[in-house]
């Protein structure tokens, strides 16, 4: 193994300044901001699960009335809402945030503070959306949430109209405000990914030498800032539909209810692309790491990502094969969505010849890529059988539906970024998670998450469609209920045993070292946790696989790039790339590419800014959500007032001097 | 019926609404699934459901094959310490599993883009039997145009008769869905759909809404009644000849509440009355009749979107308290508006409509 350096959780002391509660709201460092994402991901994921158990409380047994209607409606709301926003997205993007700049060789993101800023607006778009369960009621229409029961109350002919008849509860105006906030910060993250990308990469890091999760994250970036704006527009429109009357999505005043599904779906497919094309990375990168082989088919890998992005934007009406668009526009669909499937079994079957001539270790992370392999698949198939109109006639809306989308972001999603969550934690917190708990996590989750919802595709096809809150005794419909929550007991534990090991570990884990798993990539060649400057000198990279190349014909350290020096020329072997052009790119500060030369490495300096920025937002979101103008003014001008601090602040920035000489 | 000693949970709004129906169970009733096919249109779509499944669970076991290969053949031996030849690709295969996969896409695509065209075509001719369906929260409307009937929740067609619906909402999405005779079609506002299915064999098919549409979108189910020739022309008879005479002096007292306190909104053809065209009140804001027609009520199996038997308890337990057996349902509460014995009395009033 290559450790270059140890340096353990806590054994530097450290100032309060780095260390207090003010230290992480002023932080505009990426691992900080990464560990922000993953823990309040994880946080959101617990109350997303809490809804769920809930729900399936209520489905164990026929007409149980465990929670009312009007609650259960509630939380399969929120429970949509909180996983796909809350908690599947912004993992992946605190991983992203930790990662990318590590594993390109860089120093942090391109605009520090615009990620601190994201993240915050995630945190405030989220929380606005929650305290809808406190202040009058959560959304209740579904994480779509179709027009026009969205619009509630409306003049439909003269005629005063509730649409979401019950309770008249304002949830769906803090689906429509809080969404719009976090979906800003998400925009921003995709600029900001795609910025660092193209520009940041450490000298000889070419794109066709980029980390797999690294291309994924530029796709995804890209997916976001393409798909986000029509979901923006669809909610600006449902925000005035309810606050202002306006008819968009009201057909007796000249609206369009299609044209709410329209939008989100153009939006919403892509979504479900950007939730699991990070997946694809970390598999791409926890596959070839446990199997000891560089990945198989690289260019194809990276042909497929780019495919499926472009797929991604040519299948939504897939959702509405049941709206009456007619045979030639469903099967023009049909045709689009059946072709992701090619590139997708391209992905599937890349990964098993990474594994074929490997020598395999089956740590709690592989374990996880392995069930992510099997699951996936098994989604992906009932994908194929969804994309297939006539036969959706049948599935659409069902419990068949809801097998899909869970075997898709759970045994795809999920199941990734808990191989990433065991494959990274070391580097994050500079301690190992206990294998043998990982194990007993695994199983239980993998267990209870097949028990519950592989029996929902057979209570599909028997006629259980999704988003009931009871189903009648008499429709033969108990027994796989029965067993799916029974499912959701294992898949319960299975998370407990987890909690218990991230508690262990962080109290009293085995150091990780620098490079616990033998591992490939550049971040592997830095001490964990990650230093504040990331690299004390700017690596040159020389192949694929930069770390794996170092070890096999170098010295197992990464070279340090010297500006308008001689590169040392490895033979990369295999991976037949030239090797560095003298062209690399420094820090944020874009100064010197080298460290310990007099000054030190320029980083940028915490500021408050971006969270002072994200309140004055959220002050006029609820200004906005209870009609009070002089709020929502006063909000607004706060922001605007923030936005110009942020813009004509100079940061000078300051220097740090690297604590160890790594290499 | 077994509904008597649930009703009190029913009050302490722990019940649930749709309980009716387990007395229902016997009744001859074919499940709610779309693995027993009735028809041409869920057989035809269960030929490709089995046709994508079986291609599927082929592709599976080639997967799971050559995964559980690698995992049993090249998992590391204590004491392996051998550097794996690191192969970068091969490009044979990789097209192998690009190509493979695009056949058999093809393979399934076909047939799905023929039914796709099969499914949308109009039925038209002597012996098609048009129905319009409206969805209502939560509620179905079944409109037979070329009969005259105005009915909701029971939709009753002959068998062997190939029947043309037309979708359209009186409010919000709905989803009409009878899995035994076809897969879903939506009611959109503002855009009507058409689909068409045919019973080959008699039978009562439940079905219910499949889009989300509100607080009680649970509880908006249906029944197709599938019947022989002479039985449809029976059941269209009733209908054509209502008779609203109250028979009892009962019912006479509950003709005459009912006029004062439902007829608001509730049409019973051929009631003293009834005026034709419908009052304000009967049609809604979007034009659709704002409450289910009750005539002949007694031809009924159920209430209540197929969620009550159609029985005078079942019907008194509504009129009481139709907000706690479907929370912000359009009817109201008449419990403290009408004493007990009053509901009692529509009730038996609704029971004599033949």
């Amino acid at each position: 193994m290559a450790a270059v350096t140890e340096r353990l959780v806590g054994t530097a002391p450290r100032t309060r300044s780095e260390s207090g509660v003010w230290s992480w709201i002023t932080t505009v460092d990426h691992k900080r901001i990464g560990i922000l994402y993953l823990v309040t991901s994880l946080c959101f994921f617990f109350i997303g699960g809490l809804e769920a158990f809930l729900m399936r409380l209520q489905l164990a047994t026929p007409d149980a009335h465990v929670v009312s209607e009007v609650v259960f409606n509630e939380l399969f709301t929120m429970h949509g809402l909180t996983m796909i926003f809350l908690a599947i997205m912004p993992m992946s993007i605190g991983f992203i945030n930790y990662m990318v700049p590590l594993q390109i060789g860089a120093r942090d993101v391109a605009f520090p503070r615009l990620n601190a800023l994201s993240y915050w607006l995630f945190l405030a778009g989220g929380l606005v959306l929650n305290s809808g369960w406190l202040l009058g009621g959560a959304a209740n229409a579904g994480w779509y949430n179709y027009a026009p029961i969205n619009i509630g109350q409306h003049v439909i002919n003269g005629v005063s109209t509730n649409l979401n008849p019950g309770p008249d509860s304002m949830g769906i105006t803090f689906y429509a405000i809080g969404l719009q906030l976090a979906g800003i910060g998400t925009l921003m993250s995709g600029v900001n990914f795609i910025v660092t990308i193209v520009n940041m990469r450490a000298p000889g890091m070419t794109p066709m030498r980029l980390p797999l999760f690294v291309w994924t994250t530029l796709i995804t970036s890209v997916l976001i800032i393409f798909a986000f704006p029509a979901f923006t527009a669809d909610l600006f429109l449902l925000t005035l539909d309810r606050l202002f009357g306006t008819g968009f999505f009201n057909v007796a005043q000249g609206g369009d209810v299609l044209l709410w599904q329209q939008l989100f779906w153009i939006f919403g497919h892509p979504e479900v692309y950007i939730l699991i094309m990070p997946a694809f990375g970390i598999i791409s990168e926890v596959i070839p790491t446990y199997s000891r082989k560089t990945i198989f088919g690289y260019s194809s890998m990276v042909f497929a990502i780019v495919a499926i992005a472009f797929l991604a934007f040519m299948v939504w009406s897939h959702h509405m094969f049941t709206v009456g668009m007619g045979p030639l526009v469903n099967s023009v669909f049909a045709a689009t969505s059946m072709v992701i499937a090619v590139p997708t079994g391209v992905k599937i079957f890349n990964w098993i010849a990474t594994m074929i001539g490997g020598r395999i270790r089956m740590t709690t992370s592989m374990l996880f890529a392995v069930g992510f392999l099997v699951c996936f698949v098994i989604g992906g198939m009932s994908g194929v059988m969804l994309a297939v109109p006539p036969a959706d006639y049948q599935f659409n809306d069902s419990y068949f539906l809801v097998a899909h989308i869970h075997y898709v972001l759970i045994g795809g999603a999920l199941f990734a970024l808990f191989a990433g969550i065991y494959y990274w934690f070391p580097k994050i917190s500079g301690r190992m998670l206990d294998e043998h708990l990982g194990k007993w996590s695994f199983w239980l989750i993998f267990i209870g998450f097949n028990v519950t919802f592989f029996p929902m595709h057979f209570l599909g096809v028997e006629g259980m469609p999704r988003r009931v809150a009871s189903y009648p005794a008499n429709l033969d419909l108990r027994l796989w209920n029965a067993v799916a929550t029974f499912g959701v007991f294992i898949l319960t534990a299975g998370l407990i045993v987890f909690l218990a090991n991230l508690r262990k570990s962080l109290r009293s884990g085995q150091a990780a070292g620098a490079d616990p798993w033998d591992g490939r990539g550049l971040e592997w060649s830095i001490p964990s946790p990650a230093p504040e400057y990331n690299f004390a000198a700017v690596p040159l990279v020389r192949g694929r696989d930069p770390l794996w190349v170092e070890k096999t014909y170098g010295d197992g350290h990464m070279i340090p790039y010297v500006p308008g020096g001689a590169a040392p020329e490895a033979e990369a072997g295999g991976h037949g790339h030239a090797a560095a052009e003298g062209h690399g790119e420094g820090g944020p500060g874009g100064e010197g590419h080298g460290a310990g030369h007099g000054h030190g490495i320029h980083m940028p300096n915490p500021t408050p800014l971006p969270f002072y920025l994200a309140i004055a937002l959220t002050v006029a979101a609820y200004g906005t959500i209870f009609k009070v103008p002089e709020i929502m003014v006063l909000g607004l001008l706060g922001t605007f007032f923030f936005v110009f601090r942020l813009i004509y602040d100079h940061d000078p920035g300051h220097h740090v001097l690297p604590e160890e000489d790594a290499g | 019926m077994a509904l008597r000693p649930r009703l009190p949970w029913r009050r302490l709004g722990l019940g649930a609404a749709t309980a009716g129906l387990a007395a229902l169970a016997a009744c001859g009733r074919v499940p709610q699934t779309a693995l027993h096919p009735a028809g041409p249109v869920a057989a035809l779509e269960l030929h490709l459901m089995a046709e994508s499944l079986w291609i599927m669970v082929g592709v599976f076991i080639v997967v799971l094959g050559l995964l559980g290969y690698a995992l049993v053949r090249f998992r590391e031996r204590p004491g392996d310490t051998h550097v794996p030849k690191q192969v970068e690709g091969n490009l044979r295969l990789e097209l192998l599993w690009t190509v493979v996969p695009f056949i058999l896409l093809i393979i399934i695509a076909i047939p799905t883009f023929r039914d796709n065209f099969a499914l949308a075509a109009d039925q038209t001719g002597s012996n098609v039997l048009d129905v319009t369906v409206v969805g209502h929260q939560w509620w179905w409307e079944f409109d037979y145009p070329s009969l005259g009937i105005v009915t909701a929740d029971e939709m009753h067609i002959p068998v062997g008769t190939r029947v043309e619906l037309t979708l359209e909402s009186a409010d919000v999405l709905h989803s009409f869905w009878v899995p035994a005779l076809a897969g879903k079609e939506d009611t959109v506002p503002g855009h009507p759909n058409t689909m068409w299915f045919e019973a080959t064999q008699p039978g009562t098919f439940p079905g219910q809404c499949a889009e989300f549409c509100g607080t009680s979108h649970s509880d908006m189910r249906l029944l197709v009644i599938a019947q022989s020739q002479a039985q449809f022309q029976q059941w269209v008879q009733g209908f054509q000849q209502p008779d609203s005479t109250p028979q009892t002096p009962q019912a006479q007292q509950g003709a005459q509440l009912f006029q004062t306190y439902c007829a608001t909104c509730h049409v019973i053809d051929g009631a003293a009355w009834q005026t034709t065209p419908l009052t304000k009140s009967q049609t809604g804001p979007t034009g659709f009749p704002i409450a289910p027609n009750l005539t002949d009520l007694s031809a009924h199996q159920t209430l209540a979107a197929a969620t009550l038997a159609n029985t005078t308890s079942d019907l008194t337990e509504w009129i009481d308290n139709a907000q706690a057996l479907m929370p912000g349902v359009i009817m109201p509460t008449f419990q403290g508006v009408l004493t007990q014995a009053q509901e009692q009395d529509v009730a038996d009033y609704l029971e004599g409509l033949t």
